[in-house]
C-alpha cells in the first residue's frame, strides 16, 4: 500500500508570537516543529504499513527549513520525503493545495494523510481542498481506522459523539488528536534517515507558474490581542472566599 | 453579477443550531450595508417547516434543498447539493459555522468554487465596500484581517459562541424557495452514529464551562465538577493532562489540541495554565480559576482567582451558585 502524508512544519506551540518592524509576524528565532496533528498523521500511516506492508512517503511545500520537519518524520519511518519550495510571499490555502495536489498527481497512492488542521493558521483547509483537486473522497478528523486492502472504516470526530464512515480507496483522511501516540524517533530511525531520499521540486518542475496558483485571500494587517486586565485573587480561607466568588459574578462581573 | 449574502444552516437533531443565529444576526447587518438581500440556505429531509421562522433572525429568503439522501449530513452530498446552489445563484458571500460539520462543507464548497475561504474568524466588517473578516492566528496569540478581493463567494466559517444574536422579530417570515438537490454519489457511506447522549450544553457553544485538569487527580472526581456544571447549566471541559491520563473523552479537552471555546464565564479547576490550553480559552469572557498554587499561570489571566483546595472549593461553589440561582 502506497501512503502519502501531507505535513506542514509550524512553530513551536511554546513559541512567543509577536511582529516585526514591518508589522508582520515575526519569525526570528522562533523554533519549529512538525504540526502536531500531522506527527498523527505520520505515525497512523507507519502503522498501517507495518501492517500491510507497502511504502510511507511524506510532502511538504515550504521553504529549505521544512527538511527538518520531514527528516524527523523519516527518522520516525517514512521512506521518502518530497519537498515542494514554492518560494512565494502570499500564498493561502489554495496556493498551497493546488501546488500539493499537482505535485501529487504525478505520484501512485493508495491513501492521502493529512492533519485535522495546522496549529498555525487554524485553517483545516488544506488536506480537504487537495482531496477536492485530487476528486478523492475525504474524511475528516479521524480519531480511528481501519484500513483494508481497497477500503477505510474510519471513526471521527462530530460534535456530540462520533461518527464511522466507509471509503473507497484511494481516499483522503485527516487525522485528530486520540488517534494514535506518534512515537519518538530512535538513535538508528536518526542515523538511517539521514540516508533517505529527500526530492526538492520547484513550481516550474512541476509545469506551474506563479500566477496560477496566487491566494485568493490576502493577509491585510497582523496585530497582537489586547493583554486581559490584571485579575483579582479573592483572600480569605476556601468558604469564605467562594462565597464571595459567586457575589462578584453576580454583583461586579453581571454574569449571573 | 454577484448578489446576496448566504448563510448556511446547520441542524443538529432536527434543530437549527445557536451558531446559525449567530450568523444570521452578523450577516443581517453586512446585508443592509451593502443593500443586498440574506439568504439562508437549508439543505435536509423533512426540514422545511424550519424555514419560515428563519425570518425571525433577519433572513429575506430560505433555500430549501430536500433530498432523502440529505437526511444525515455527508461530505459529498451537502457539497454537491449546496456546490450546484452557489453556482446557479451566484451569492456575494457565504458563511458557516467553524463547527465540525460547516468547516467541512466550507472547505469541499470552497474549493469546488475555486474560491477563498477564511477560517474561524470573530468579526466581519464593511471597510470602503470591501468585507474585512479578523481571526485569530498561533491558537489566538495574534490576530490577522484577511479579505478575498475578486473571488467570489467570498466564503468565511465563525467561531461559535463569539457573534451576538440580535433579537428575533416575531412573526417575520423568510419566503421560503423549495430548489432541487442532487446529491450525487456519496462516497462516504455512513456505517454508525454513535451520540454521547448528555444534557449539558455542547462545549463550543455553552455560556459557561467548569474544567478539570491533573488537579482533579482521577476520573472518578469529575462527579463534583459535574454537580457544579448542572446548576448553571455549563458544559464540562477539560485539559490535556486529563484526558491523556484517560480520566475524559479527548472531546472534552480544552486548547490548541483539543476545542476551542469562548464562554461568558470559563471555571479552571486544578488546570496550571499552561499556554496550549490557554491557546483554547484565553477569549472567555470571564475566567476563575481555583488552583491551589498561588503561582500557577493561569491567574495570570483569570479574572477572579481562589488560591485553596479545589474538593473543598467546587462543592460550596455548587451551593453558593445554587442558593443564587434560587434567589433570583
Ligand atoms: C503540542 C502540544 C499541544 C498541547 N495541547 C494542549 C491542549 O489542547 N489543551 C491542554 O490543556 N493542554 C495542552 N498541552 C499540554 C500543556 O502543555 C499542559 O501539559 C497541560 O495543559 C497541563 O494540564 P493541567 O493544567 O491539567 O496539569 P498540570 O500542569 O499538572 O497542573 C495541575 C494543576 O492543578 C493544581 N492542583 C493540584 N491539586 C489541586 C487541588 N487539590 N486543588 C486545586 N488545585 C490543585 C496544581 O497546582 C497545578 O497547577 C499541549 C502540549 C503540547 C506540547
Ligand atoms: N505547506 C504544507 N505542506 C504540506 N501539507 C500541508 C501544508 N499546509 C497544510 N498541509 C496539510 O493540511 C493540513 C491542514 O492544514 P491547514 O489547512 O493549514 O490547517 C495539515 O495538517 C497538513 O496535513
Amino acid at each position: 500500500m502506497k501512503i502519502l502524508v501531507c505535513m506542514k512544519q509550524t512553530f513551536d506551540t511554546e513559541a512567543k508570537i509577536g511582529l516585526d518592524s514591518s508589522g508582520k509576524i515575526n519569525r526570528q528565532g522562533v523554533s519549529l516543529i512538525l504540526n502536531p496533528y500531522d506527527e498523527f498523521a505520520v505515525e497512523e500511516a507507519l502503522r498501517i504499513k507495518e501492517k500491510h506492508g507497502g511504502e510511507v512517503t511524506v510532502i511538504s511545500a515550504g521553504n529549505p527549513e521544512v527538511q527538518d520537519a520531514l527528516r524527523q518524520a523519516l527518522a520516525m519511518g517514512a521512506d521518502k520525503a518530497v519537498l515542494i519550495s514554492s518560494e512565494m510571499e502570499e500564498i493561502d490555502e489554495y496556493t498551497t493545495a493546488t501546488i500539493l495536489a499537482k505535485a501529487i498527481s504525478g505520484m501512485e497512492y493508495d491513501l492521502i494523510w493529512g492533519g485535522f488542521r495546522a496549529v498555525d493558521d487554524g485553517s483545516a483547509q488544506v488536506a480537504g481542498r487537495i482531496a477536492e483537486i485530487l476528486g478523492i473522497p475525504v474524511v475528516k478528523m479521524v480519531n480511528q481506522v481501519e484500513v483494508g486492502e481497497n477500503k477505510a472504516v474510519a471513526t471521527c470526530e462530530i460534535e456530540g459523539g462520533n461518527e464511522v464512515i466507509e471509503v473507497s480507496l484511494p481516499a483522503m483522511l485527516t487525522a485528530q488528536k486520540g488517534l494514535n501516540e506518534p512515537r519518538y524517533p530512535s538513535m538508528k530511525g536518526i542515523m538511517q534517515a539521514k540516508k533517505k531520499p529527500m526530492e526538492k521540486k520547484s513550481l516550474a518542475d512541476l509545469g506551474m507558474d506563479v500566477a496560477q496558483v496566487a491566494p485568493k485571500v490576502k493577509a491585510l494587517s497582523f496585530f497582537m490581542p489586547s493583554p486581559r486586565a490584571a485579575g483579582k485573587i479573592i483572600e480569605g480561607e476556601v468558604p469564605e472566599a467562594a462565597t464571595a466568588l459567586v457575589k462578584a459574578l453576580r454583583e461586579e462581573a453581571k454574569i449571573l | 453579477m454577484a448578489k446576496g449574502i448566504w448563510v448556511f444552516v446547520e441542524l443538529r437533531d432536527g434543530k437549527i443550531k445557536k451558531v446559525t443565529y449567530e450568523l444570521l444576526s452578523a450577516a443581517r447587518k453586512v446585508a443592509d450595508q451593502l443593500g443586498e438581500e440574506l439568504c439562508a440556505v437549508l439543505p435536509g429531509k423533512g426540514v422545511a417547516e424550519l424555514a419560515p421562522a428563519l425570518g425571525e433572525y433577519g433572513a429575506d429568503k430560505v433555500y430549501v434543498a430536500e433530498n432523502e439522501a440529505l437526511e444525515n449530513y455527508t461530505t459529498d452530498g451537502y457539497t454537491n447539493v449546496v456546490a450546484a446552489l452557489v453556482k446557479e445563484y451566484q451569492p456575494i458571500a457565504f458563511l458557516m459555522g467553524y463547527t465540525a460539520r460547516g468547516r467541512d462543507l466550507a472547505v469541499q464548497v470552497a474549493q469546488r468554487l475555486e474560491t477563498g475561504l477564511m477560517t474561524d474568524c470573530i468579526n466581519v466588517e464593511l471597510e470602503n465596500g470591501q468585507l474585512i473578516f479578523t481571526r485569530p492566528i498561533y491558537a489566538g496569540k495574534a490576530f490577522t484581517k484577511v479579505a478575498c478581493p475578486e473571488a467570489r463567494p467570498i466564503m468565511a466559517t465563525f467561531r461559535p459562541n463569539v457573534l451576538p444574536v440580535g433579537a428575533p422579530q416575531t412573526g417575520k417570515t423568510a419566503e421560503v424557495i423549495n430548489v432541487s438537490a442532487s446529491p450525487g454519489d456519496i462516497r462516504q457511506i455512513i456505517k454508525d452514529i454513535v451520540r454521547q447522549v448528555s444534557t449539558r450544553p455542547e462545549l463550543t457553544e455553552a455560556d459557561v464551562i467548569v474544567s478539570g485538569g491533573r488537579g482533579m487527580k482521577g476520573p472518578e472526581n469529575y462527579v463534583i465538577l459535574e454537580a457544579l456544571a448542572d446548576v448553571v447549566g455549563a458544559a464540562v471541559g477539560a485539559s490535556r493532562a486529563a484526558v491523556d491520563a484517560g480520566w475524559v473523552p479527548q472531546s472534552m479537552q480544552v486548547g490548541q489540541t483539543g476545542k476551542t471555546v469562548s464562554p461568558v464565564l470559563y471555571i479552571a479547576c486544578g488546570i496550571s495554565g499552561a499556554i496550549q490550553h490557554l491557546a483554547g480559552m484565553g477569549s472567555s469572557k470571564c475566567i476563575v480559576a481555583v488552583n491551589k498554587d498561588p503561582e500557577a499561570n493561569i491567574f495570570k489571566v483569570a479574572d477572579y482567582g481562589i488560591v485553596g483546595d479545589l474538593f473543598q472549593a467546587v462543592p460550596i461553589l455548587t451551593e453558593e451558585f445554587k442558593k443564587l440561582l434560587a434567589s433570583s
